[in-house]
């Protein structure tokens, strides 16, 4: 099976081991990620308004690439998935928007949201199936304690992001069933862990992250998993609340499958 | 010449694409808003000012600094009115302005350390800069 990759921008910088577990999790599972060749930024936050079309830009351009390839599209950052996903979404359904793009780009063929885009997290339950990860599993995490981060990015707006019920999510716990571990359900799972406010507002991050934190440790985790290196930068470095140890759930997979 | 604050809420109207008038007063916005302790008009206000028209006020809003964009308000909505698309089209309005960035570049050093992703100076200049 091969699919188109994207990586992101934060995967070749500061996130390098949820790419690496990646890349070499999925050869495992008998998967082939394939990166688009020449993908740019995808900008790391949604472009809400409707006249913003330029900023959309570099999302279109790896659909395209991926279209061109005839593959679809696996993403691993939750920021690059939200924003490739929903910008896919636009040039389906927003008419100025897609006539824009398109006009730009003079595409020889114009590209109308064709590209399917999955998540990383959505190939394993749906592409290779939870059951089927079980039976390839060498490494059980017996006994781990495992509080599933969702944050934002990968649940809403559920109408675009298609992902998970966004107020009971089970694909990450489903997840941590497969590798052998024990999913904690904590009540903050999916609040947000104060995103990219971080940068010039701190505290507020600070304080959202310490939240997620005490919520998972009141439940009995004894470590979270994410799939987003900001949420990552949050919740780990940023925190100032009793400390949980944070991994990628890539790291944990590749663990799993005896690849680490 | 500036534009006018009616210009300025049609504008608000158009790029945002929400219908304030759907809007049914619940508060169920602003009661999940995680960032609402740091914010000085709440979500269901900025829907109400817009259909009042009351840009300007707006345009000196913290909140347009503070939103976290984690689309619990537009995920929980009971009418999907969308606040999130409304205060940043607002923040949008500001940072379009000349001189008007929230976030300048030579701001970045100070502000970096060695374990902030890169992501998170994307995130903050696509919000805060033009
Ligand atoms: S998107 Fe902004 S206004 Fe809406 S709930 Fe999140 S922080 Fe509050
Ligand atoms: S949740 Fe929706 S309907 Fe209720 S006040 Fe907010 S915007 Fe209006």
């Amino acid at each position: 099976m091969k699919f188109s990759y994207y990586p992101g921008c934060t995967l070749k910088t500061k996130a390098k081991d949820l790419d690496a577990y990646g890349r070499r999790a999925a050869e495992a599972l008998g998967i082939t990620l394939e990166e688009l060749p020449e993908w740019q930024c995808c900008g790391a936050v949604y472009p809400m308004a409707k006249d913003e079309i330029a900023t959309k830009l570099s999302s279109v351009r790896a659909l395209v690439s991926a279209r061109d390839l005839g593959n679809d599209l696996v993403t691993l950052c939750s920021a690059c998935h939200h924003v490739i996903k929903r910008v896919n979404g636009d040039m389906q359904n927003d008419e100025n928007i897609r006539t824009k793009a398109n006009n730009y780009l003079q595409l020889e063929t114009p590209y109308a949201g064709e590209t399917k885009v999955i998540h990383y997290l959505e190939m394993l339950r749906d592409v290779v199936g939870f059951d089927e990860l079980k039976k390839k599993v060498v490494n059980p995490l017996k006994g781990r304690k495992i509080g599933a981060y969702y944050g934002c990015m990968l649940l809403r707006p559920s109408k675009e992001m298609q992902f998970d019920n966004p107020e009971n999510p089970t694909i990450i716990e489903d997840f941590i069933k497969a590798i052998g571990a024990t999913p904690v359900l904590y009540p903050f799972r999916n609040e947000c862990c104060g995103g990219y406010v971080t940068l010039s507002k701190k505290e507020l991050a600070q304080k959202k992250a310490d939240v997620i934190l005490e919520s998972a440790m009141e439940q009995g985790a004894e470590e979270l998993i994410t799939a987003c290196p900001l949420c990552m930068y949050n919740l780990d470095a940023n925190s100032t609340a009793h400390k949980l140890p944070v991994h990628y759930f890539t790291e944990l997979l590749a663990e799993a499958l005896g690849v680490k | 010449m500036p534009a006018t604050e009616k210009e300025l809420a049609e504008t608000i109207r158009r790029i945002s694409g929400v219908d304030t008038r759907k809007c049914m007063k619940c508060g169920k916005c602003s009661g999940t808003c995680p960032a609402f302790g740091e914010m000085d008009i709440h979500p269901h206000k900025f829907v109400s000012m817009v259909e009042k028209g009351e840009i300007d006020e707006l345009m000196q809003s913290k909140s347009l600094w503070t939103c976290l964009s984690c689309f619990a308000c537009v995920e929980r909505c009971p009418r999907n009115v969308e606040p999130a698309r409304l205060i940043e089209a607002v923040r949008l309005a500001v940072i379009r302005r000349q001189g008007e960035n929230y976030l300048k570049a030579d701001q970045i050093p100070e502000l970096l350390d060695e374990k902030l992703p890169q992501q998170a100076i994307t995130s903050a200049f696509r919000k805060y800069s033009k």
